[in-house]
């Protein structure tokens, strides 16, 4: 399904990061910390026109050639950034959508944990194999 | 149709009117009615021209059929109109073309030729009642088009109207009868002969008569559905769904010769379609030139270059997806010149302002160019250092073959993609140059728009052809860039990665610092593999080992990336030492190296400083604080958090309340940030991790070195030795490790790290072991040497000045033990201790700097009377303090000594003089008892200490010198156990057989001894204690009766009974009479005494005089009797009234008149005031009041006599205890209870 995923903190840091083919790990890290810049642009402008009713997910982000790459951003401008491969034309905006929604529930959860320190990178086990869940499950 | 001539005429006219006018469309499917502006074309009428059943043209479709005639007569209309009237019908109905309409021209010019003519009317309605039976509106008169007249006007506008619904109807009528046709077409698509040419050429057919309406919006629609389906068609292919017709699209791509956009209709491609050749690109190519074109009418350029970047990936993922086999670099050229080509074309249509406003749009096909230019550049070896290759040129050769020859359009055009691509791929300068103008431009455009991190990842690009290109020192601003921003946002892998290029660029240009450190920066980076690490910490290693040709030079390295500071031990554990000692720190440093790598030297750079406030320096205060375990711990260095996050200090909030001042309620309260200036202070904008500025070495006197050490990686503890040597403050500063000529260096130690070094002078502490020192018992004294920076010889002793009256006792075994200032025991030593008359003298064991003996001496202080007033006041004897002397009965604090001892100490010239104090355990009180003549002195021994004593030997002598006294003892022990904090009582009875002196000296003593240890070594010396009792001879026997009234046989309450009084002389005339009461008439004495009846209990009230002054003669046996009524209060046995004596001195005698006189004056009133109270306690107020005035009466005006109360010793009232039945009257009735 993913190719990568990432939570990245308000500052801009990544709190988590995983892809799912490992050899290309760099290049995924490159694409997302781009896409932030589209990130930040959406939020900006969002910022201005809606602020109550804010919708979370950004939408597509950064089509590139090979991968498209989606964001959503949390009250608390923790991003989540999702690269998904081209090729996978199953995949619609509801779907990413859905998946989203999955991650921030399961970040919730992180966030929830007492011993976690806002901030920190996660290292949560549940939240890895969630992860893991939305990147092995081929369409 | 029908007369062509008048239609020539009429056109101009027609064709200009006709699209003045907006008509209402309404549509069908609840499609909103629009507004549009009809214009057609007439074309004459020709049978050919109408469509054949089945044509789906609808362009050049007609919508109406108009047959024009001006005939005016009717024989004329039939004869030749009409027929060719019914032709033209037939022909109309044989094609079902129900849209016609008849015009007939009125023309007033003919008219009047004609003058057999028929009305009119008569034409037209002959023509509507042959043709148009049903549809009268069929039929139109136009009259005198060609004239400007108001009736021309009118019939041009009914006329008008008409055309135009008509035209509307029948379009109307054949586009929905097109749609229609079009949808069975498309619902068919699941059929095996299907074309989606076809489809797409019926479908754009619609789509150009919307946009010939100018309905572009529909037109777009129309389009954006042919590509949805044919990407939708794509898509299920790859799902395994292939379409036979989809076949044809798969064909390897042959030409990329990009977008063409400048035309509106691109002919060549539609062609291709039509015939159905048309590649994948061709069909895409065609389809978004057509959609470009449009968004260009509807003003959105911005939507162009939106599409054209999705449509260029979704092409590149379609021919993945169709497994179309294209040329390695097809594509590439193909999107890079359609890139261009959207580029150009929108910046053709828009001014500079819109452009440079809507760079967010534009950006993404600029990057996406260079990208594929530079994928290009790659594939034919334009980037290389060397040049292409032959291979290279022959892909060169045929990639530039694929895009065809340039279209004629963009011929002239010097700045075409074409051209560009072809010149760019010509030479490997020509590459360079286009390369480096598109990624300028892009990077321009991202920065200006914000996208930092977009603009540093294309500057690395750049940065990798400028690597390829061997220039690295440009190469070297990108990176750096990039790899600042990742830092910032702390990205690890990117960092990494780019450090990885850095490293390889500073290598290039020889800057070997910076590559030194970026190397160690990469050894220690877990992402990199071990072999990657490897190298670069042998690079480090390799260059450290160089000789290096300038001898000194250094180069100076952050610590932090080559091994960080864990914990920091110090031993002693608190971190003082005193002058000469020695301290050992022990660091562990977490070496971040893959490999051991060997230190010629680790230093810690100390910065020395003596601090001002000496207290801080003093050894009690070091040894007493900072009782830490010794080990520091360094925070663990937080890389992956970026550098904003982790150089800020946490928060320090504090709670906050103020209260008002007056009534202390709560004002205000809150949190305050004690840190705001560190918070709140700007950021550093360049935060220098990378570059090593302000990293100096600091070289400082102190340094604490260790050689030669090989750092495992891991962690590795390292030991400094130091000797101390100034006292003072040594901070440690900077600790930096050396290898050849590269020095690491961790420029700040946090937290910071002191240790402290003190010189301290000798010391000699003298402290009881209790809590405070007994007198008279031996007593522990604990001395305490410290040492301090005086080392102690052998031989060197303690020179005690002996006090008189404290004993320095010397006891057999007496040890001393040494101790180091950690207070670890090191030694201990016999004690020999010398004593001589004067001087007592300690040898102390041999001790070195810095450490403590202890050892411990008994001490007896000597007890002396505290009673020998006056006697003590010789140097050095005890000086007893008698504090609070008149409150001794209640206060039970101890009479204390103080003893002085200098103390000659070797390391001092002067002598330390010490003050002990030492208690008195016992405080004694003596009394005289009476019994008649018989005297008795009782001794009262109180324990005041904690302790219990074993008293014995208790004696009381006669220190004056009359010889016939004899004290016989009464008591019955000779020894006794006397308890903390009770009384013991002693009593003697006096004897004498001459006539008792006046006054007696008595000494008690007593041995005393702890009763808890009853071996003692020394013989303690006897507690004293010396009083004097005077008056002790009984003067006068006191006795007083009480009898019931006469006649009865008890007393009664409220009766009043006699009291009887008797003083009796027991003496002779004594030398203690002699006073001034003691008047003197012929051999004859009396004294003048003052008796005074008291009841002070309440029971009895003296009735009349309760005192007098009677003259007594100083006789033996000479008796006073005194007679008084009392009346008792209560029933009982009362105690009788107490009879008080009083000595009555006259008012002239020596020292009370001056002294007291005026007090008595201003008192105006009598005397007794001593009494005053007693009196005013007893209830017989009458008495009271009469004795007032009796007694003021009598002295007015005159001084006072004054009144002695006779000493205990000489009054003996022998009636005391005696106690009067009374029983209770017998009318009392009154019984008060009272309940407390």
């Amino acid at each position: 399904m993913a190719v990568c995923i990432a939570v990245i903190a308000k500052e801009n840091y990544p709190l988590y990061i995983r892809s799912a083919p490992t050899e290309n790990e760099l290049k995924f890290h490159y694409m997302v910390h781009t896409s932030l810049d589209v990130v930040d642009e959406k939020i900006s402008a969002m910022g201005k026109a809606l602020v109550d009713q804010r919708e979370l997910y950004l939408g597509l982000l950064y089509p590139t050639e090979d991968y498209k790459v989606y964001g959503y951003v949390t009250n608390s401008k923790v991003k989540f950034v999702m690269v998904v491969d081209s090729s996978n034309t199953a995949l619609r905006d509801n779907e990413i959508r859905s998946m989203f929604r999955k991650l921030h529930n399961s970040y919730t959860d992180v966030m929830c944990n007492p011993f976690y320190n806002p901030g920190d990178r996660i290292q949560s086990r549940a939240f890895d194999n969630m992860v893991m869940s939305m990147m092995v499950q081929v369409c | 149709a029908g007369d062509q001539n008048l239609f020539t005429s009429i056109y101009p006219t027609l064709s200009q009117q006709l699209p003045r006018e907006p008509m209402e469309w309404r549509r069908s499917y609840g499609r909103a009615p629009k507004m549009i502006h009809l214009e057609s074309n007439f074309v004459q009428f020709k049978e050919e021209l109408l469509p054949k059943e089945g044509n789906k043209a609808l362009l050049t479709f007609p919508f109406l059929h108009i047959y024009w005639t001006e005939c005016c007569d009717t024989e004329v209309y039939k004869a030749t109109v009409k027929d060719d009237l019914t032709k033209w019908q037939n022909v109309l109905k044989a094609h079902s073309s129900v849209d016609w309409l008849i015009v007939v021209v009125e023309n007033d010019a003919k008219k009047k030729n004609k003058t057999n003519i028929l009305p009119r009317t008569s034409i037209v309605d002959k023509i509507r009642n042959d043709f148009c039976n049903k549809q009268s509106d069929r039929c139109v008169v136009l009259s005198d088009p060609l004239k400007d007249s108001s009736r021309t006007q009118e019939s041009w506008n009914a006329f008008l109207t008409k055309l135009r619904t008509l035209l509307l109807m029948s379009f109307t009528k054949n586009l929905g009868k097109f749609e229609d046709d079009m949808r069975t077409l498309r619902e068919k698509r699941t059929e095996p002969g299907w074309s989606f040419c076809e489809y797409f050429m019926v479908q754009e057919e619609l789509a150009f008569v919307f946009e010939m309406l100018q309905q572009f919006e529909d037109a777009l629609v129309q389009y954006d559905e042919l590509d949805a389906l044919f990407s939708q068609y794509v898509v299920n292919f790859g799902a395994g769904d292939g379409a036979n017709w989809l076949a044809f699209f798969c064909q390897p791509v042959k030409s990329w010769n990009g977008l063409i956009l400048r035309k509106p209709i691109d002919m060549e491609k539609r062609e291709l379609i039509q015939r159905q050749e048309a590649a994948l690109l061709d069909l895409r190519s065609y389809l978004f030139s057509r959609q470009c074109t449009l968004l260009l009418f509807l003003q959105r350029p911005w939507e162009v270059a939106q599409r054209a970047l999705e449509l260029l990936h979704s092409c590149v993922q379609e021919l993945k997806l169709l497994e179309v086999s294209v040329p390695p670099g097809a594509l590439d050229c193909w999107v890079f010149l359609s890139c261009l080509e959207v580029l150009q074309r929108i910046e053709g249509c828009c001014d500079r302002a819109q452009i440079d406003s809507n760079i967010a749009h534009t950006v993404g096909l600029w990057s996406y160019a260079t990208e594929k230019l530079k994928s290009l550049g790659y594939l034919c070896g334009l980037v290389s250092e060397k040049g292409p290759n032959s291979e290279d040129l022959n892909r060169t050769v045929d990639l530039l073959a694929g895009l065809g020859a340039e279209r004629p359009e963009t011929a002239n055009t010097a700045q075409s993609p074409y051209k560009k691509l072809k010149e760019a791929l010509s030479s490997v300068e020509a590459f360079e140059k286009h390369y480096l103008d598109l990624s300028h431009a892009t990077i321009e455009m991202y920065t200006s728009i914000g996208r930092i991190r977009s603009a540093k990842l294309v500057g690395k690009d750049l940065a990798e052809f400028y690597m390829r290109k061997k220039s690295p020192q440009k190469a070297e601003i990108y990176l750096q860039g990039a790899l600042k921003n990742y830092l910032a946002e702390g990205w690890a892998l990117p960092i990494t990665h780019t450090r990885k290029q850095l490293a390889e660029c500073q290598k290039h240009l020889g800057q070997i610092e910076n590559y030194l450190q970026t190397s160690s920066l990469l050894a220690s980076d877990h992402h990199l593999t071990e072999e990657e690490r490897k190298y670069f910490c042998q690079e480090i290693l390799t260059f450290a080992s160089q000789q290096s040709d300038s001898p000194g030079h250094r180069i100076v390295l952050p610590m932090h990336s080559f091994a960080h500071l864990r914990d920091l031990h110090f031993d002693p554990s608190n971190a003082v030492v005193h002058v000469g000692g020695i301290l050992s720190v022990e660091i562990t440093v977490c070496s971040q190296m893959p490999i051991p790598v060997h230190m010629e030297q680790i230093a810690v750079n100390v910065h020395f400083s003596i601090e001002k406030n000496s207290y801080r320096k003093t050894a009690e205060w070091l040894t007493k604080h900072k009782t830490s375990n010794g080990i520091i711990n360094f925070p663990a260095e937080t890389s992956p958090l970026p550098a904003s996050q982790n150089s800020l200090p946490a928060l320090e909030l504090y709670e906050m309340f103020e209260r008002s001042p007056s009534d202390n309620s709560l004002n205000t309260t809150g949190i305050i940030c004690r840190n705001v200036h560190m918070l709140l202070r700007r950021q550093e904008s360049s935060s220098s991790l990378e570059v090593p500025s302000g990293l100096a070495l600091e070289e400082g006197a102190h340094v604490l070195r260790c050689s030669s050490v090989t750092l495992e990686p891991g962690p590795n503890k390292i030991a400094f030795r130091t000797q101390a040597r100034e006292p003072g403050t040594y901070t440690l500063r900077q600790l930096c490790a050396s290898a050849g000529p590269v020095w690491f260096v961790l420029p700040h130690i946090y937290p910071i790290v002191q240790y402290d070094v003190y010189s301290q002078e000798p010391q000699l502490h003298v402290e009881p072991l209790a809590d405070s020192l007994l007198a008279g018992i031996p007593q522990k004294v604990k001395f305490t040497v410290t040492t301090g920076h005086y080392t102690i010889k052998n031989g060197d002793s303690l020179q005690l000045s002996n006090v008189e009256s404290m004993l320095i006792l010397c006891q057999a075994e007496n040890r001393a033990v040494v101790y180091s200032n950690t207070r670890e025991q090191c030694s201990s030593a016999l004690l020999r201790i010398q004593s001589s008359d004067k001087v007592t003298s300690i040898s102390l064991p041999v001790a070195p700097a810095y450490h403590v003996i202890e050892f411990e001496l008994e001490v007896l202080s000597l007890p002396s009377a505290p009673a020998a007033r006056g006697e003590s006041d010789l140097l050095g004897t005890p000086e007893p303090h008698r504090k609070h002397k008149d409150k001794q009965k209640t206060s039970h604090s101890m009479v204390t000594t103080d003893h002085k001892v200098s103390i000659d100490c070797p390391w001092s010239i002067y002598s330390t003089v010490i003050a002990l104090t030492f208690s008195v355990p016992f405080r004694t009180t003596h009394s005289l008892l009476s019994s008649g003549t018989r005297k008795y002195v009782q001794v009262c021994v109180q324990n005041l200490s904690e302790l219990e004593f074993q008293l014995s030997d208790s004696n009381l002598v006669d220190t004056g010198d009359s010889t016939d006294l004899q004290l016989i003892p009464l008591n019955t022990q000779s020894q006794q156990r006397i308890y903390s904090k009770q009384p013991v009582f002693f009593v003697w009875e006096l004897k004498w057989t001459q006539e008792p002196p006046p006054s007696l000296r008595c000494q008690f003593s007593m041995r005393f001894s702890p009763a808890s240890d009853e071996r003692l070594s020394v013989s303690l010396k006897p507690y004293t204690y010396e009083f004097q009792v005077e008056n002790f001879f009984t003067l006068y026997n006191v006795k007083a009766e009480i009898s019931p009234p006469s006649g009865m046989e008890y007393c009664r309450t409220g009766s009043l009974c006699s009291l009887e009084v008797s003083i009796t002389r027991l003496s002779d005339l004594l030398e203690v009479d002699k006073d001034d009461a003691l008047t003197e008439s012929e051999d004859y004495f009396s004294t003048r005494l003052m008796y005074e009846v008291v009841d002070n209990s309440s029971n009895w009230a003296v009735c009349g005089k309760s005192c007098g002054v009677i003259s007594m003669p100083v006789a033996a046996q000479a008796t006073h009797r005194v007679h008084m009524e009392v009346m008792p209060l209560f029933a009982g046995y009362l105690p009788l009234p107490d009879v008080r004596l009083f000595k009555y001195l006259p008012h002239h005698s020596a020292h009370s008149c001056q002294l007291d006189a005026d007090s008595w004056i201003e008192n105006d009133s009598l005397s007794v005031d001593k009494h005053g109270d007693e009196q005013l306690d007893s209830s017989s107020v009458k008495s009271r009041g009469s004795m007032h005035s009796a007694s003021s009466s009598e002295h007015k005006g005159l001084p006072m006599p004054r009144l002695q109360a006779l000493p205990a010793g000489q009054v003996f009232n022998s009636s005391t205890g005696m106690q009067v039945l009374v029983i209770p009257s017998q009318d009392d009735h009154v019984l008060e209870v009272s309940v407390t």
